[in-house]
């Protein structure tokens, strides 16, 4: 499977990342060459191998129900942009 | 041509858990903009997710209650999509591996039972909410709501009619509430819920295309919205033209659909594993756990309550539609020695109108069970009439006093003394010799004058048998 500039474009777009013209169809070749090597792993039989969600051979720890935070906004908006009533203010978003 | 009509629905259920699904911020509802937002909550770089243990627990619990198999291992995935109210850039989900498998829920309708299949539940995180209002031509953002617990409830395209999806939407809505996993407060977006609806020629195995309606945060708008939608498909498939799958919202003042976005784009969500979380294992020991506190369940509580209590299907399904309800039936049955069917006239009529006119949950009830026990009871042994008894509901509603300590006090006891109720009759009938005489002549009506007559010289407290029986058998002479 060989990855076009469309796809590429598409991609950039669904991960919102800026992306110059000329480097579509560099970009084009070096994700193709990642499909070749899966590809290539794909041919090897794991019909009997488990998937694996997580490199770590272990079960997630889980946290007591307890709320420990505290309120931090202002610390918390101090980088923000711009801020109003406690709200984080960004460009209009209508949907 | 006949069409039929098939409804799926997505039931997102918050889960009544303290704190965030990823972070020990707290759940509470209503407080200032962004001061529940921690730095886990904002996706802030180098933060890490643990997950809350109870929020596993609560997905268990609701598996084991429809009957669904508990995955043994779990896995959280990442949705990548771009809005304000999602600072990660991504929500984390399940998506391939979800904690609660196939299961089933048992619904009613027209008096039929019919099962309804659930392909799934899963965890995730909750948004947080965009304000629209007008902040200078920008938008606001309160992350408040960001990582509250979800319960993601998937059924199956099973329902045929607004009238099932409500039904079952019901169910789980009581069912959730019953498990104490859920708060179920609609309106503050406790248990939300979308659905998918198509249409197709009867008879036809394919499903026609479908669309998803949201916003849908009332029973009432739910068989409204399913209604319109259904109408607006069959118009659009007649009139030559194709359904476009799409995401409609509900305009409840319109009442009607309108597009929302089309999903093509929307849906690329390219789902992966989340690196940062390990897979949930279930052990059995906690399946045995949950398993042994299950409460019962509504319709096992329903068909009980129709045995033990000789109760009806109508009246047993009201009292056992909230826990508390029922819970509080239980006790006031218990506490008036046994009058199964007077209390529960009481509990939904007198009782449950007072709470519905102050707006107060039976939890609340300023009358407890104990005493609304032992007000039953003096009508039962006839202490009291009913009418008496609304009197005295009114009393202890604004006090602490029992049942018993304020007919005492105020003289409510009934009159049922034979020698006296005859006494006061035969000098009511003596001073009105002429209502006599028109009773006599055939005009039977005049009884009701001597009975007003009677409980207003005893302010309501004759027997009312007792005084029919009397006034008949000496008005006939």
């Amino acid at each position: 499977m060989s990855i076009q500039s469309e796809d590429v474009l598409k991609i950039a777009h669904l991960a919102r990342l800026g992306i110059e013209p000329e480097q579509v169809e560099s970009y084009a070749s070096d994700l193709s060459n990642i499909m070749v090597l899966v590809e290539q792993m794909n041919q090897v039989d794991t019909s009997d191998i488990e998937p694996m969600a997580h490199p770590l051979d272990q079960s997630q720890r889980l946290r007591a129900d307890v709320v420990l935070e505290t309120n931090q906004r202002d610390v918390l908006q101090e980088n923000a942009p711009a801020i109003e009533d406690g709200l984080f203010l960004v460009p209009r978003v209508i949907d | 041509m006949q069409w039929e009509t098939v409804i799926g629905l997505e039931i997102h259920a918050q889960l009544a858990t303290k704190s965030k699904i990823f972070s020990s911020a707290s759940t509470a509802y209503g407080a200032e903009p962004n001061t529940q937002a921690c730095a886990v909550d904002l996706g802030l770089p180098g933060t890490l997710p643990v997950l809350n243990e109870q929020a596993v627990r609560f997905a268990v619990k609701f598996g084991l209650a429809i009957g669904a198999h508990i995955a043994p291992f779990s896995v959280f995935a990442r949705k990548n999509y771009f809005y304000p109210d999602l600072p990660k850039g991504y929500q984390t989900s399940q998506f391939d591996k979800p904690i609660v498998g196939l299961g089933q829920l048992d619904i009613e309708v027209d008096g039929d039972t019919k099962t309804i299949g659930v392909t799934r539940a899963h965890l995730e995180e909750d948004a947080g909410k965009s304000l629209h209002e007008d902040y200078h031509g920008m938008t606001g953002i309160d992350l408040n709501r960001a990582g509250t617990p979800l319960l993601e409830i998937v059924s199956e395209p099973d329902m045929r009619s607004a009238a099932e999806a409500v039904a079952y939407v019901k169910k789980l809505h009581t069912l959730v509430q019953y498990l104490g996993i859920c708060d179920g407060n609609m309106q503050e977006g406790s248990f939300r819920c979308d659905v998918n609806v198509s249409v197709r020629p009867v008879g036809q195995d394919e499903f026609g295309t479908r669309a998803e309606i949201k916003n849908l945060n009332s029973f009432r708008f739910i068989e409204k919205a399913i209604a319109h939608e259904v109408e607006r498909q069959i118009d659009v498939i007649e009139s030559g033209a194709k359904v476009v799958q799409e995401t409609r919202l509900y305009d409840a003042n319109k009442d009607e659909t309108r597009s929302m976005r089309s999903k093509e784009e929307a849906n690329d969500y390219r789902y992966f594993p989340c690196p940062d979380l390990l897979p949930v294992a279930i052990t059995s020991a906690l399946l045995d756990e949950m398993r042994d506190s299950l409460p019962e369940l509504p319709a096992a509580k329903k068909q009980r309550f129709k045995q033990q209590y000789g109760l009806n299907g109508y009246d047993s399904e009201v009292l056992t539609t909230q826990r508390a309800m029922a819970d509080y039936y239980e006790d006031a049955v218990n506490f008036s020695d046994g009058e199964a069917k007077l209390v529960a006239n009481w509990v939904m009529g007198e009782l449950s109108a007072a709470l519905n006119q102050h707006n107060i949950e039976i939890v609340s009830s300023p009358v407890s069970a104990e005493r609304l026990g032992g007000l039953v009871k003096r009508i039962a042994d006839q202490t009291i009439s009913g009418k008496i008894a609304k009197q005295v509901l009114e009393l202890m509603w604004s006090s602490e006093h029992s049942a018993d300590e304020l007919i005492e006090r105020e003289g409510l006891k009934q009159i049922s003394d034979t020698g006296e109720l005859e006494k006061m009759i035969d000098q009511l009938m003596a001073d009105n010799i002429d209502q006599v005489e028109q009773f006599r002549a055939g005009k039977t009506k005049m009884i009701g004058f001597f009975v007003g007559q009677l409980m207003k010289q005893t302010q309501g407290k004759a027997n009312p048998q007792e005084l029919n029986k009397l006034l008949q058998s000496k008005l006939k002479g």
